[in-house]
């Protein structure tokens, strides 16, 4: 199957199965290895990716339904490093890092429609990705910061 | 010491500590040409001014890769912004710690980065600082002891004359005779000026962009995935009916034999995972788990503890609980955990490129162990350590799970199977049924109080699998208590289990500090002055307890529809902690709002880190005593993924984590592991606290909460 879609801003095609996912087409036959593999189920997030600028689990997304349309990871969120990110290091938000690419994409698609977000708002938004490492409180003062940041 | 001499050509100096000597000794390398290729060396300066660090211990979200650098560079007085990070290569006798006294390791386990390394790392750079300093009196011919260093400077104070470390490294030589540093000479405390201060962690930068690699990301020419369907009952042992089959579908490379499992390679990952699910497995039942099912096992466990043919392990008897005096009154309850799953959010994975001639190997994994995991790798490959690289990538959790090598090896004999690198991918369906878990235990206390309300017997006993993981965290070292016997019943149900962070401390501290509070309640005494009336003897965790009481307020703050619980505890560090909860009756779900910590942990070497350690603690603390269960049925975990095994997640978490650390100049002790014990006593004293019922079964699902608030 030949899907083209735009990734990161530039259009990409590729050769799959049939039935590939959004995930292994990103990690594995494109190389961009940020968006991470958690559960395979939609279950933790760690996949998290924008899809047309909403938040989706690539673990779980045909590869077909993405023809077409734009897709964005964490490689391609900010050329400069966004507010986010910024924030992320401020708070020093990671331990072991790897759901944190997921955290920072579902974050971004909050900010972007609420810049304003109340803490209710965040939580409710964020709950889809899971942190083993227990890093919620400090995602939760690096979103803040960064809606500072962003007004 | 022929060799231990200036390096000219690639300029710089290079310093290692060799373990097991005396002391510690310093060697240089000599090397013509090339750029510097550092072994059993702890640190290089080079003419740039940089200064390399080389770290021993793998990152898998602890910080100590940028902690234990840190220790180093205090004592060397480097400039913290001119040092580069290295791993160092995989080498016991080298880089290993020996805290247990079993020899060098290289393993992270149980919190020992920081307290581990911390001595030698020290030593390591005060050695460094006297070897520039020394060459530098040398050059300018002046006394040694006219010197000093300023941040990557060693300044002559006397002359106004000062030289880079970096423009030491392109005259210096090596001492014939190393210099000896003794611990007396180290710096005072009082003087660090990196330790103790907020260093930002120097692996966020590439974590926050998604550039970090672990083992995962890992991408070779040729490459091909292997997915392992594992025995479901634990040791049973796989014949597979439809090996041809599966070997035709789209794809897929062949199948392969494991001794617990049955491995399909393919050349991409959806179709080894796709035929992974397809394989018709023919399994052993003749093995000890066959049949286990751990809740219905759970209800024998209090006849365990009395059934006199299971021996018992004595882990503490001071004065005699047989014979005291004085009791009053008699108390004794039964506390019970379930199984718990680490559930680090990498699954498990490992890249295996074994060469065509099978000669050598690359192999890239993320273990808390790497030397271990090179011994099984070479074993596993039939081949000799040197054969072998491995590179340690970062973890995606560890927790304890990634101290065992059984992924690793699986790998190891999947790449034997064909002539192409291998990468082995766990999904999250195996990760949990083969999973490796905190024991399920039940412990059984028996206390007496005098006529004042003092305990002055103490009777505990704890049973489950997991051998010594049951009984860690039993004892009550810092209760003043003068009557106790601590005493593990092992039990083999024929399961994996794993040590699992901070090991037995969770499910013992909970047991020990929900009695000791029901205790203080009985007698009409308030928790914290019960805790201090114990403490008593223990100034260092009597003031732990004292901060946490300030902290939070204890005795003072009253929010409506909202309680407080304390609990004490020591995992290696001591902790005192409160939680505030509140209740839904109806649900039986607690909500835990706000968490208060006192930490005592000596020397806090990078005190935002720790901080973040000890909120992380608390969150899985948290996660555990309210809804991380794995049970077992006809000897097959129940479980598969995030949908029916419940980690914490955001709206869970509490609104605010309040962590403090008691200011100290003793030796360091361990933090990754330290916020998690007293959780789950701090919520369910608070839960005492709100309802007047008791809670005995972690976790405290809303269907035992609901059975407690009815009992």
């Amino acid at each position: 199957m030949q899907t083209t879609f735009k990734l990161n801003g530039r259009n990409v095609t590729v050769n799959t199965e049939d039935d590939a996912l959004l995930l292994w087409t990103i990690r594995e036959d494109l190389k961009l290895t940020g968006t991470k593999f958690g559960c395979g189920r939609a279950l933790c997030g760690a996949c998290t990716v924008h899809l047309d600028g909403q938040p989706i689990r690539s673990c779980v997304t045909p590869l077909k339904a993405i023809g077409g349309k734009s897709v964005t990871t964490i490689e391609g969120l900010s050329e400069e490093g966004h507010p986010l990110q910024q924030s992320w290091v401020k708070e020093q938000v990671p331990q072991c890092g790897y759901c944190q690419s997921g955290q920072i994409m579902q974050a971004a698609t909050l900010l972007a429609e609420n810049p304003s977000a109340t803490r209710d708002e965040i939580t409710t938004h964020m709950n889809g990705i899971i942190c083993r490492c227990g890093t919620y409180t400090r995602i939760v003062k690096a979103i803040e910061r960064a809606s500072e940041l962003m007004k | 010491m022929s060799r231990r001499k200036f390096i000219g050509v690639t300029g710089g100096l290079t310093f290692a500590i060799s373990i097991g000597g005396i002391g510690c000794t310093t060697l240089g390398s000599s090397r013509k040409e090339g750029p510097p290729v550092v072994f059993n060396a702890w640190v290089q300066v080079r003419t740039d001014n940089s200064v390399v660090i080389y770290n021993p211990a793998v990152e898998m979200g602890q910080g100590s890769m940028t902690a234990l650098p840190v220790i180093l560079a205090e004592e060397m007085d480097a400039d913290w912004s001119r040092v580069i990070i290295e791993e160092s290569p995989i080498d016991r006798e080298t880089y290993g710690h020996n805290v247990w006294g079993m020899g060098p390791w290289m393993g992270i386990v149980g919190s020992i980065a920081v307290h581990g390394y911390f001595d030698r790392l020290r030593i390591a750079g005060a050695q460094a600082r006297k070897i520039l300093m020394m060459n530098a009196a040398k050059k300018w011919e002046v006394d040694l002891n006219e010197l000093s260093t300023k941040p990557g400077l060693v300044v002559h104070q006397k002359s106004n004359r000062q030289l880079t470390f970096g423009e030491i490294a392109s005259f210096g030589t090596m001492p014939a005779q190393l210099p000896e540093i003794g611990l007396e000479q180290l710096k005072d405390p009082n003087d660090f000026r990196l330790i103790g201060t907020v260093i930002p962690r120097r692996d966020v930068p590439e974590k926050v962009r998604g550039e970090a690699i672990y083992s995962m990301d890992i991408s070779l020419p040729d490459m091909v995935y292997a997915s392992v369907k594992h025995a479901l009952i634990n040791k049973s042992t796989p014949f597979l009916l439809n090996g041809d089959e599966v070997s035709q579908m789209p794809n897929v490379v062949k199948t392969v034999i494991l001794e617990n499992g049955v491995g399909v390679i393919a050349t991409t990952i959806q179709s080894a995972f796709k035929a992974k699910d397809q394989l018709n497995i023919e399994w052993s039942s003749d093995v000890l788990a066959s049949g286990y099912d751990s809740q219905m096992e759970a209800l024998k466990y209090p006849e365990a503890i009395d059934d006199s043919t299971i021996e018992r392990k004595e882990i503490v008897n001071e004065g005699s609980v047989e014979n005291v005096k004085g009791i009053v009154k008699s108390y004794t309850a039964d506390y019970y955990n379930d199984y718990t799953y680490h559930a680090q959010m990498e699954p498990l994975n490992a890249v295996v490129s074994l060469a065509k001639d099978k000669q050598s190997a690359e192999i890239w994994v993320g273990t808390q162990a790497p030397d271990s995991a090179l011994r099984d790798a070479a074993e596993a490959l039939e081949l000799d350590e040197s054969q072998i690289t491995l590179n340690r990538c970062y973890l995606g959790g560890g927790f304890g799970r990634r101290a065992a090598r059984d992924y690793l090896v699986e790998a190891c004999h999947l790449a034997k199977a064909v002539d192409k690198p291998v990468k082995l991918v766990w999904n999250r369906e195996e990760d949990v049924k083969a999973g490796m878990f905190r024991p399920a235990t039940l412990q059984r206390i028996k206390a007496g109080v005098d006529v004042d309300g003092n305990l002055i017997s103490w009777e505990y006993c704890t049973t489950g699998p997991g051998r010594g993981l049951i009984s860690t965290g039993s004892s009550i070292r810092y209760y003043d208590i003068p009557n106790q016997k601590i005493e593990a019943k092992h039990l083999d149900h024929g399961i994996r289990t794993r040590s699992w962070r901070a090991e037995g401390h969770g499910a013992n501290k909970f047991a020990i500090e929900a009695f000791v509070d029901e205790i203080a309640s009985d007698q009409k005494v308030d928790s914290m002055e019960y805790r201090r009336g114990l403490l008593k003897n223990s100034p260092r965790a009597l003031a732990v307890l004292n901060r946490v009481a300030k902290m939070s307020n204890w005795g003072k703050a009253n929010v409506a529809n909202r309680s407080m619980g304390l609990s004490f505890a020591e995992r290696d560090s001591i902790t005192a902690c409160v939680c505030e909860i509140s209740l839904n009756q109806n649900s039986g779900k607690i909500k835990v709002h706000q968490v208060w910590m006192a930490v005592d942990a000596g020397i806090v070497v990078q005190p935002d880190n720790a901080t973040a350690q000890i909120e992380g603690a608390i969150i899985m603390g948290m996660s555990s005593a309210l809804s991380e269960r794995i049970t077992f049925k006809n000897g097959e975990v129940e479980q598969s993924n995030f949908h029916d095994y419940n980690v914490l997640r955001h709206d869970d978490a509490p609104e605010r984590i309040d962590v403090e650390f008691i200011s100290s100049t003793e030796h360091p002790t361990g933090i990754g592991e330290a916020g998690l014990p007293a959780v789950g006593g701090a919520i369910a004293n608070a839960f005492a606290s709100m309802t007047g019922k008791r809670l005995y079964h972690m976790p405290f699902t809303t269907v035992l909460v609901m059975e407690a608030i009815k009992a």
